[in-house]
Order: C-alpha cells, then structure tokens, then sequence
C-alpha cells in the first residue's frame, strides 16, 4: 500500500478516534482494572467502558486484522501499525481483550468452517461471548497430548467427562474450547478433538483455586456428563491436536509481548525504577540497564515476527523462542520492580498498590502455554534438529 | 538475495581457513581480496552514485558485514567502506567526493584514530592539534586504531581550542609513526605516535571544533555494521556448534540428544534470533531516520556483544577439549569476538547509551 494512502488513512482514523473515544478512556490503563473482557456477565465499570466498546466494535477496531465479514476491519499490517501508533499516541485504552480474540479467533480463522466462523467469530469481536481455554488436565501438563477429558459418542453430540485445570476466568466465561480424547484406541496426539461447549449446563462447574498472588484467575473445571453437539468441532474428529498446537503458538506469542509491557511502546524500566528510588545502587542498575536493552530487542522480535506473518497467522515454531525469551525477561522485569520497591513492595495494596501480587502473577508466565524447558525443547527438535 | 550472493562469494574468497593461512604467513591485508569486493560495489556500499559508488544503504551495508563475520573474513570493509565513507559523506567539496570515489574502487583504505585509553571515549580525546599559522600541529598518541597497519589515509580525532575536530591525512605523512600491534584475533591494528605532525586547514574533514558533525554518523554507522559482523560470527559459530552435536558421539549416542546440551543449544538460538532483530532495526533506522538512530544502535552493539560472547563460550565448552586447540576454527571466533567487543564501545557504553535514552 503507498505511503499517501496510508497517510490518507492516518487522518481519517485519528479524526475518528478524536470523536469516538471518551475521555475517560484515554488514561491508558492496561492492568487488570483496566481491562474489558466482554461476555454475558461482564458489568462494565463505567459507561464510558461500554460505549467505547460498542463503538469500536461497531467498525471492527477490536479485531483491527480480521476480515470484514467476521466483525474485524480487515486492516493490513501497516495499517494496523498506523491503528496501533494512533491509539498510544492518545493513550487509548484497549476496548477489549479476550482468549476469543487471542486465541480461538485465529484457530478459527485458520481450521474452521465459513460457517463456524461466521457464528463464532462476530460475538467475539463485540465482546458479547467470553471464552476460556480447557487444556491442561491434573495429568497432563507439560505433557499436554496425554488429555484424558473423555468424549463419548452419541450420534450427533459428545458426551464429556473429566476434569480440566488452570482454566484462566472459567468461573467468568460462558464457552469453552476444550482438547477432548474422542479415541481412547488411538496413539496419544490422534486420538484429540477440538471442541467447543456452551459452559451454560448443569454438566459443567468451575471452582476457582487461589495462587499464591492472593487472587484466583484460574480454576478447575469438571465435566459430568456435557453435552456438545456434533457441529461444535473445529477441525477433523481425532485432529484435535493439529488445532491445539496452531492456537498454542498464538498463545505463546500473546503471553510472550502481553504480560507486562515487554514492548518498546510499554513504559521504560528506568522511570519504573526510579519512582521509588531516587539513586538506583550500582548493581540494581547495572541488571535494570541489561534489562531494558533486552526488552527493547525482544520487543523488536515480536514486531520483527508480526512483520513477516500474514494476517491472523502466528510465529509458528519461533513462537516458542517468543514465549521463552519474552517470559523469562518479564520475571526479571519484576523482580527488579519489587528490588527497587523495597518494603513499600511487601504489602498487599500497600504503597504501591498490587506491586507483589504482580510480582507473583509473573512467577506463573513461564510456565502457562508451556514451560520455559518445554519451549527450548521445541526449539531444539524443529528449529535446530537435534535427534528427539 | 544480497546475503546469499555475498555467502556464496565469502565462502569460496574467504572461508576462515584463509584467516589462518594469512595469521600463519604473518599477512593482516589481502589486497586482492579487497579489489574483488571492490569490483562488488561492497567498498562502494554507502557512496553515492555520482562519485562511483553502489550506495545500497546502511541495511546492506549490516548485510555484507554479518556475512563477513559468518566466515571471519579479512577485510578493511568497516573502517573504509563504512566508517570513512559515511565521515566523507557529511562533507560535500570535491576532495571529498574524489576521496568516496577512491573508496568505492578499493584504491583508499581508511582507519579511524580514535581510542587513547583502554577504552572508547571519544569525549577524553587528548592529542593536541595546536594552531599554528594557517594550519596545526598534531601531538599525542593512539591505541587500538583497527586497519591503522594497512591504511592508505588515517582519521585523526584531536582536541582543538574549543573542541574536538576530525582530521583526514595520509598514513605516512612525517612524524606519524605506526607500531603495528599483535592482536589476538589476528587483524591489523596498530599504535600511533603523532610528534609534531603537519596538518592544514585543507587536512580538516568538516568545521574545526565540530568534528561529531562528521563523526556521529560515521560512528554509529560503523557501530551498527560492527554489530552486523558479530552477529554473523555468532551465528558462525553456532553452526559449527550444532553441527558437531549432531555428529560427536560419547555414551554410544549424538551428544546433541542429551537435553542438558539442546537446551543450551536452544537458548544461545533464541538469543542470537533477538540480536538479529535489533541488527535489521539499527540499519532501518540508519536508513529512514539517522538523526534518531542513536539508541537502535547502541541497542543492537550492546545485544550483539552479549550474544557474541555467549556464542563463543558455548562453542568451545560444546565442542569441548577439540574446541581449545588451535587446529580447530572456533577459537578464532572466540577471539574475534572479544575484539569485537571493545572496538567502537563496550557493553557498558552502549547499555549506558540506552538507560540514558530510557529515563535512568
């Protein structure tokens, strides 16, 4: 696209954001209470919240890459970058995030029929369905492929038990996406399905579990006898897995940049720092410097690798060097935070706020969407090819 | 495709068997070698058009050089092609259009005389250019001036009355005298005297007083390319490592099976992948916005010295005892890269670059 038509669209979207975001949205918050996660139950924290919500939705700014037709704006990557520039530029608030947007929405659009995604899709981009990711089981952690959640057959739907964990806002959400085994004959990877179940029944409950950050993002959800449709698939039955690895990849990426303003556009280490410590100590900035430069490279990768992917499409494989490099920084990002914060840091709401419920928080990224250890595996099998 | 052509032409020109032959023969400059690269329009990468040159830009110019440090190749290429060029590019009179020119053939090869102490300061610059008539007398020494043995013409950096100037004189202009030093990694670079050299107002590149006019450019041109050439290295050095774990066997098996080793391997992957990225960025912003390109570069010498550095250690601890004999390659890339690392700023000069233009 030509730098004029760009520019042409530079002006007409800044003059759309002057009169379509409120005020009050434009503080640029990105912690939790910042949040709009949309769905059924959401109660927005003020009104301003819900009509910057419905307006962006209304153009298709929440999804700005998706095509038209599914809710999105169909925006290329330049544009989105340009969308990007002049939402920080007036410290706009994201009008929604959810696992529908990062996660499913790009499974969907890369396995699922037109059909499904033209059902699926749209209410996720006006914030009207929330979703939440039923993967990890009590048996199958790292060793994800072992999912032992049953799917039974009965003509035209499943029938599900079992338990799944770590299920991030289940307690909040109103479907979920869910790795099934459908097969129990099969080998472990082929034997998966990738379905989708309305969490609204009597066969499905959650139970929040509280972290050591005193909060309880996420819960164990169980499985007595749910039922899901036959058409509730994406994907082939039993191919579950191809499914579950593509959106994982999305996953990693969006948890290697989202958790914590890893990016150059989030807020520089040094200023962070230096609200509580006047003169930071030789070694404290010495690891703070070291820091900021490899945020700053990091960040530069993940646009690196936004740059070189289609739209909608992920990483792949390099998504796990994302995911590793991007977590790892983040803990140290925060450890230097509570450092510098001193006994401020050490109460709960204390002087600094959730300063150490987030330095917790931080403690769980390199270990959701796949340890660190499970990443340099997959790094050294399909990128360096080293015998398995 | 740049990268490939240049891949294809290092490996056959100037595979790190050559850097040996050349150590092994006491040789710090192939001239032939750097007249082909010439007839390439590599010498010519950053001078214009009009004055012979290929002008392809800084991006390309990191491109040729991370293919040079791939396979260690000797050349002149950062103190010429890149450093010189872009000082004489600030400048535009004719002597300085026919010193690109001369660049772009291959016929002029440049260093820059710039480091006094143990470590880059171009602010401490002591040597004295004293005014005298219609032109100075330059007194003081120079350490650590890269290509400073084999250079045609020398970029003196002097202390002037109210301030720092940028000098262009011949290398072998009286009462400079050059004491070649034995660098670990086996490339030229040389100690300077300056005992009441001549210099006029014609030797000045720029304004008297300004030299950064000229040399703020220049340096983080060749700032940017350094950290081109040390992430080639790097990724040179992690292909050797990675092919010898596909193909060492201890305890009956590959020792690349035993995951100790693969995660090792892995990390070094991601992180010479992250210095990559900074690498493209520092030759965009050179490109596209050079006023503001100071803290890409920095960010990208600092990450490139990091990496380099992990590099080489992994490599000779993975290849182990093989990997600390002299008959094997890896420790020309360990040497190198420390070279590397000191030349044009360290770590801490560029990691303080970037904390100070991120509000420490």
């Amino acid at each position: 696209m030509s730098g004029e038509s760009l520019e042409a669209f530079r002006a007409d979207l800044r003059a759309w954001l002057e009169e379509n975001c409120p005020q009050e949205m434009r503080d640029g918050l990105r912690t939790e209470e910042g949040i709009c996660w949309g769905g059924k139950n959401w109660v927005f924290t003020s009104d301003a919240q819900r009509v910057w919500l419905e307006r962006c939705a209304a153009k298709g700014y929440t999804v700005p890459r998706w095509p038209v037709e599914y809710g999105g704006a169909g925006l290329n990557r330049d544009q989105e970058k340009i969308f990007r520039e002049e939402m920080d530029r007036i410290n706009a608030r994201s009008p929604l995030e959810s696992f529908g947007i990062w996660m499913l929405g790009p499974a969907l659009l890369h396995f699922g029929s037109h059909e499904q995604k033209l059902h699926y899709l749209p209410p996720i981009a006006r914030g009207e369905i929330r979703w939440c990711q039923g993967y990890s089981e009590p048996g199958a952690g790292s060793d994800l492929a072992n999912v032992q959640t049953k799917g039974e057959d009965k003509g035209d739907h499943w029938l599900l038990n079992g338990q799944k964990i770590w299920t991030s806002y289940a307690d909040k959400a109103d479907w979920i996406f869910a790795l099934v085994r459908t097969d129990r004959e099969a080998p472990k990877h082929k034997g998966i399905s990738f379905l989708l179940c309305d969490m609204d029944q009597a066969g499905v409950e959650t139970r929040p579990i509280k972290m050591i950050s005193g909060i309880s993002p996420f819960c164990e959800t169980f499985f007595t006898d749910a039922v899901v449709p036959k058409d509730q698939i994406v994907g082939e039955e039993n191919k579950g897995w191809d499914v579950a690895k593509y959106l994982l990849t999305h996953e990693r990426e969006m948890i290697s940049g989202g958790a914590g303003g890893l990016t150059g556009t989030g807020r520089a280490l040094g200023a962070v720092l230096s609200e509580t410590m006047e003169e930071m100590d030789a070694i404290l900035r010495a690891d703070a410097m070291r820091c900021e430069v490899n945020s700053l490279a990091i960040g530069l990768t993940l646009e690196r690798y936004k740059d070189q992917s289609e739209a909608g499409q992920g990483a792949g494989d390099a998504s796990a060097m994302l995911k590793y490099m991007g977590t790892e920084l983040n803990k140290q990002r925060h450890e230097l935070m509570m450092t510098a914060g001193g006994s401020d840091a050490l109460e709960w709401n204390g002087p600094l706020g959730n300063r150490a419920a987030d330095w917790l928080r931080t403690k769980a990224n390199s270990i959701e969407g796949g340890t660190s250890e499970v990443m340099l595996s997959i790094v050294s099998r399909r990128v360096l090819g080293l015998p398995g | 495709m740049l990268a490939d052509m240049a891949r294809g032409f290092l490996d056959g020109a100037a595979p790190v068997k050559k850097l040996r032959e050349m150590r092994d023969a006491g040789e710090r400059h192939d001239a032939a070698l750097w007249k082909e690269m010439a007839d390439m329009g590599w010498a010519g990468v950053l001078v214009p058009e009009e004055a012979g040159g290929s002008d392809m830009g800084f991006a390309a110019a990191n491109v040729i050089a991370e293919e040079m440090g791939k396979t260690l190749a000797v050349s002149p290429f950062l103190s010429t092609a890149v450093i010189a060029a872009t000082a004489l590019r600030q400048v535009s009179d004719d002597r300085a259009k026919e010193a690109l020119g001369r660049i772009a053939s291959g016929e002029a090869t440049y260093a820059l005389a710039i480091d006094e102490g143990i470590k880059f300061d171009p602010d401490a610059t002591q040597l004295e250019a004293k005014a005298e008539g219609n032109g100075f007398r330059l007194n003081g020494r120079k350490q650590f001036v890269v290509d400073g043995g084999l250079a045609e013409r020398l970029l003196v950096l002097a202390r002037t009355d109210a301030g720092l100037t940028l000098f262009d004189i011949p290398a072998d202009r009286a009462s400079v005298s050059r004491d070649p030093s034995d660098m670990i990694d086996a490339r030229d670079a040389a100690r300077i005297t300056f005992e009441n050299v001549e210099a006029t107002g014609e030797d000045v590149l720029g304004q008297v007083d300004q030299a950064m006019t000229v040399l703020k450019p220049a340096l983080e041109a060749g700032q940017a390319a350094l950290a081109a050439e040390m992430t080639g290295l790097s990724a040179g050095a992690f292909d050797m490592t990675v092919g010898y774990l596909k193909e060492r066997k201890q305890f009956g098996v590959e020792i690349g099976r035993f995951q100790a080793l693969q995660h090792r391997a892995a990390h070094l992957w991601c992180e010479i992948e992250v210095t990559a990225s900074a690498i493209l960025n520092a030759g965009r912003m050179l490109d596209e916005d050079p006023e503001n390109a100071a803290l890409a570069v920095s960010i990208a010498k600092a990450r490139a010295t990091d990496t380099a550095k992990l590099a080489v250690i992994e490599g000779v601890q993975m290849h182990g005892g093989i990997g600390m004999t002299d008959a094997y390659d890896m420790g020309f890339y360990m040497k190198r890269a420390r070279v590397g690392a000191e030349w044009l700023g360290d770590y801490s000069y560029h990691a303080e670059r970037v904390a100070a233009a991120r509000g420490f």
